[in-house]
């Protein structure tokens, strides 16, 4: 079974839990920048395993499916429409033989997942089948989709009580997006980097304080920030060391940059913060131009927010899966 | 542990084992040594080596607890306070150049900025003993330790946006070789046939760090049958 891309949307590509484990060979984690987001689709269409999925940025794709499917969609609200149906998000949809999905634009945030049962197998390389787009790993030399693109679909056992007919078919219970997609863009928790101390005081200050706009040039490597230009007391000559997402980093300019799913393994900028995990696919859901504020938070917190986040994900993956299994 | 070593927490799910602040070659040894203890010891960590650190990333479902940090530095440390010696696995490579022309094209401008003829440079180059010091930049990208201080150059003011794959460069004090098709800023003075990386490989990477590195000239002649016995 196949999906054929007919249209790829801005910025489309195959993402799973990525390639952890490589950064000593130079090679980056990247993966999904929305990972909740696109662990709920997978389990809204019963992937058990760490399926790939398409993440959409502002958007989406438009797909034809050869064979019926199962699909879900999460993420940031994107208009999805087969035919004459529109199709609701955080639900598993049965789609017909023939189908042809529109994913159009998103009312809010940048980043939408479709999974799909069965995931998309392109080929798993060191272990994933996601695409780092700045590297060239993956599908295609890790290129974003392409009109034309046709994609495997892995073999699996139907839905239990799938339906037969040719009607396009959500289920009559859907997820609340609340928790996962954050819709009131509050400030992130920023851990203080090794270099905080080192920037000036009305720096410190506007780092915490003050409100920064998602730049135009802001991609899956990293966000950048507008608004404010941050100085260090003195100019610091770093030597090359792991950089990781999250890390908010100032380079000469001025301007802060935070890596994101993409970061390079390795780099040479002063770091003046962490942004929480917990907090980090809230940045991925910006979109240029939206705000971007900071509150101080500490390690302790920021593992106590994770932990708790984790534990309500397994909660409800674990729901999601009984439900799937006894409708 | 040697009371040098600082650690540096990074993020929930990383701490930084700092051994300095110096791009320094006996730093480094200490970097892979250090490398090669933990991952023997404590293979559920990712160990990414640097010039003077060490990033230690886990998996926090690995360290429950409150205090996932303060566990990993007793662990990281107890392993480091062992006497018991590792052997890091280490290569020795020797990687074939062809130095100037095409291969090369700031071969010149590198002779010039050094006041040496290019014959000198290339002699230069292929005298010295070099060790990675780390990959980063690009997969499979080595930052090489041991470059004659004679041969240090400034980066190009205008960076290329496409440097070819396997050109070998020099940026400052370093030395290093693009392993793919990149953007660089670094002075190309060679270009290698080898294959650097090569994802679905069973080891992706030709270099890992600590390994030794010499470069041996080779004229295109050369160049161009390796290439035809090592395609991309």
């Amino acid at each position: 079974m196949n999906v054929t891309v007919i249209k790829p949307g801005l910025l489309s590509s195959l993402q799973d839990a990525g390639r952890p484990g490589h950064a000593a060979l130079g090679v980056g984690r990247t993966g999904a920048m929305d990972p909740s987001a696109w662990q709920l689709a997978n389990a809204l269409v019963g992937n058990a395993g760490g399926e790939a999925a398409i993440e959409c940025t502002l958007t989406g794709p438009s797909l034809r499916f050869e064979q019926a499917a199962v699909i879900a969609l999460t993420g940031a609200p994107i208009t999805a429409r087969v035919g004459e149906h529109s199709m609701p998000m955080w639900t598993t949809c049965h789609l017909p033989a023939g189908s042809v999905l529109h994913l159009g634009g998103m009312a809010s945030g940048c980043r939408s997942y479709l999974a799909v049962r069965g995931g998309f197998h392109v080929e798993a390389l060191l272990g994933s089948r996601s695409s780092d787009l700045h590297a060239r790993i993956g599908y295609a030399h890790g290129r974003a989709l392409c009109s034309g693109d046709v994609l495997p679909i892995g073999a699996t056992a139907p839905l239990p009580g799938s339906p037969a007919g040719n009607d396009v078919q959500p289920l009559g219970w859907s997820l609340d997006p609340q928790p996962w997609f954050d819709f009131a863009q509050r400030p992130l928790a920023l851990l203080r980097g090794s270099h905080w101390a080192q920037l000036d005081t009305a720096s410190q200050q506007l780092l915490f304080g003050g409100k920064f706009s998602l730049s135009k040039d802001s991609n899956r490597t990293a966000s950048r920030l507008d608004g404010h230009t941050l100085k260090l007391r003195a100019p610091l000559e770093l030597i090359s060391e792991a950089a990781l997402p999250g890390t908010v980093q100032l380079p000469p300019s001025g301007q802060p940059i935070a890596l994101l799913a993409e970061a390079p393994v390795t780099g040479g900028y002063p770091r003046i913060g962490q942004i929480a995990a917990v907090d980090l696919p809230g940045l991925a859901q910006r979109r240029p131009g939206n705000t971007v504020c900071f509150r101080e938070t500490t390690l302790d917190e920021a593992l106590m927010r994770l932990a708790a986040r984790r534990q309500r994900l397994t909660r409800l993956l674990g729901t999601i899966a009984q439900r799937l299994e006894h409708r | 542990m040697p009371p040098t070593i600082k650690f540096e927490a990074l993020a929930e799910d990383a701490l930084l084992l700092r051994f300095g602040e110096r791009i320094d070659i006996e730093l480094n040894a200490q970097v892979q040594a250090a490398t090669a203890r933990l991952r023997q010891r404590l293979p559920q960590l990712e160990c990414v080596p640097a010039y003077a650190s060490v990033l230690l990333r886990f998996d926090l479902q690995h360290w429950p607890g409150d205090n996932p940090h303060e566990q990993i530095q007793a662990a990281a440390g107890a392993a480091l306070d062992e006497t018991s010696s590792t052997i890091a696995a280490v290569q020795d490579l020797v990687i074939p150049v062809c130095y100037g022309g095409e291969y090369g094209p700031d071969l010149a401008e590198v002779a010039a900025l050094c006041r040496l003829d290019t014959d000198t440079v290339i002699a230069r180059h292929t005298a010295a003993d070099y060790r990675v010091a780390m990959l980063g930049f690009a997969p499979g990208f080595p930052y090489l330790l041991g470059l004659d201080p004679q041969l240090a150059v400034p980066r190009r003011t205008d960076p290329r946006q496409r440097v070819p794959a396997g050109s070998v460069a020099i940026g400052g004090s370093q030395t290093g070789i693009y392993p793919e098709v990149l953007p660089g800023g670094w002075q190309l003075i060679g270009r290698t046939p080898l294959r650097l990386f090569d994802i679905t490989a069973n080891t992706p990477s030709l270099f890992a760090p600590g390994d030794r590195v010499r470069f041996q000239a080779i004229d295109e002649g050369q160049f161009h049958d390796l290439a035809a016995a090592n395609p991309a």
